[in-house]
């Protein structure tokens, strides 16, 4: 029985899953979780995992959560090729040193614009207080100023030559505010050149496939409220993300 | 030349650091950093970790940041114990999820209760809003119930019948706000089984010698560099207020 991967596009860690076990053809079934739907907080979703988050692996009897260890797994399942995750021990540590720094970095900030931007209207009827994003997209800047300048350097990608899962988790986690309409690799040169190069590597129609979803985020509001989903949804993305 | 490891042990992931390398016999030079003298802003410190924190290494040339790399690599490198971080692919998975879990799930909030009970009020004389106070600690509990339900179910460990990184990863930080009076493990006897075993596996000595300070925090607050003081306020402000 293939793998079953329980995934809603909108989310980026759903992202670099998916794309991972496409572009290296792993055998798997794609389980829609719809999240503007709440399908998350439905009966059946909480028998697949209690803490009710995107994405799931579910392989026979084992389910697991969480996107880098699930993408771990496939690599060491499917033995894909070295790069993405090194054997050599200390090109190994740079990806994990990585996926360390950003869960509290770019995820979170490139998270936050996202949310301000897009969802926080609609659930409170109101734009976000200026300062607040502002604050919110000066973290946004420093964060993306401290990934070119310690871990992307002059180098072409993450731990340097070739393409790791690094980088497809951080593409993934950055495209998120884009697709609120905030194109973050704007005047910055090295960032987009970097996007280039990565984009070619997982496979132009790939990367585009995965993230058709969020480069509409702009009607995310409006298909939640048309699948009647507004005021179930309110508190408990409020709680999510306050 | 030895592994040289940064550390200042009031930090948890500076604790999970040096009992695994200490329970390991790994050959390292401790280079204390008092994060409260403000060491960390030294020249010497930046050309070891460019973010200013610790946990650090370095190895030779190689330098490191990041406590859950720092402890991969050492297990990797330095051959500890299988059940440590398990070659086999399910069980391997168990500590990855944990190991990502955590950063928000548990060290994002059981981290700031120290801060906000005692160091704050305390060492930087800042007044904490109870309501603050208040939601964090509902956090806490959302936090301790989600690792109770979610990662140590029946098992006497995260990952099953052993002791891993997820565990040691874990209690350092769960023991984190012990150090300010809140008792995590007095209504969770699960939990305060599964700490006793982890206690016990580390070896009491080294498990105690390591939490000293978060014991102490008061006579720590006595070693804040004036500088460091407005420093930190200023972070104090954006981050946990």
């Amino acid at each position: 029985m293939p793998l079953e991967l329980f995934l809603d596009l909108y989310s980026q860690p759903c992202r670099s899953v998916y794309i991972f076990a496409k572009i290296n053809k792993i055998p798997f079934e794609f389980r829609k979780v719809d999240l503007a739907a709440g399908e998350q907080y439905g009966e059946e979703f909480g028998k697949i995992s209690v803490l009710r988050k995107v994405p799931v692996m579910r392989d026979g009897d084992f389910i697991l959560t969480e996107s880098v260890a699930i993408l771990q797994y496939m690599v060491q399942m499917f033995s894909t090729p070295d790069h993405w995750y090194p054997a050599d021990v200390q090109k190994q540590a740079r990806v994990n040193e990585y996926f360390s720094w950003q869960h509290t970095a770019i995820r979170s900030h490139a998270s936050k614009v996202f949310w301000f931007r897009c969802m926080v209207p609609i659930l409170t009827g109101a734009e976000v207080p200026k300062e607040k994003m502002d604050s919110a997209l000066e973290d946004l800047s420093s964060t993306l100023n401290i990934f070119e300048k310690k871990f992307l350097r002059d180098q072409h990608f993450i731990i340097g030559d070739r393409i790791s899962l690094a980088d497809l988790v951080a593409i993934t986690e950055m495209m998120q505010p884009v697709g609120a309409g905030l194109d973050v690799f704007k005047d910055r040169p090295r960032l987009s050149a970097w996007r280039d190069r990565v984009k070619q590597e997982l496979g132009v129609a790939a990367f585009h496939e995965a993230h058709e979803v969020i480069m509409n985020a702009a009607s995310l509001p409006q298909t939640i409220e048309n699948k009647g989903m507004l005021e179930f949804l309110k508190p408990r993305l409020q709680k999510l993300f306050n | 030349m030895p592994l040289e490891i940064y550390l200042d042990l009031l930090s948890q992931p500076c604790r999970s650091v040096y009992i695994f390398a200490k329970k390991n016999n790994i050959p390292f030079e401790f280079k204390k950093i008092l994060l409260f003298k403000g060491e960390q802003y030294s020249e010497e410190f930046g050309k070891v970790n460019y973010f200013r924190k610790v946990p650090a290494i370095k190895d030779g040339d190689f330098t490191l940041s990041e406590s859950i790399a720092i402890l991969t690599y050492l297990a990797e490198k330095y051959g500890t114990p299988d059940h440590w971080y398990p070659a086999d692919l399910q069980t391997r998975a168990r500590v990855h999820e944990y190991l990502s879990w955590q950063h928000s799930g548990m060290r994002g909030i059981a981290g700031k209760i120290l801060w906000l009970r005692l160091m704050i009020p305390k060492a930087f004389e800042i007044d904490v809003p109870k309501e603050r106070m208040d939601s964090l600690l509902v956090d806490l509990e959302g936090s301790l119930t989600a690792f109770e339900e979610k990662f140590l179910q029946d098992k006497p460990f995260i990952a099953g019948q052993k002791i891993s990184l997820a565990d040691l990863v874990a209690i350092v930080e769960i023991m984190q706000p012990v150090g300010a009076g809140v008792n995590v493990f007095e209504v969770r006897p699960k939990l305060s089984a599964w700490k006793d075993r982890v206690r016990a596996e580390i070896g009491s000595a080294l498990f105690d010698e390591a939490h000293q300070m978060i014991f102490n925090t008061e006579e720590v607050a006595k070693t804040l560099d004036p500088s460091m003081k407005e420093i930190i306020k200023l972070r104090i402000k954006k981050s946990f207020l």
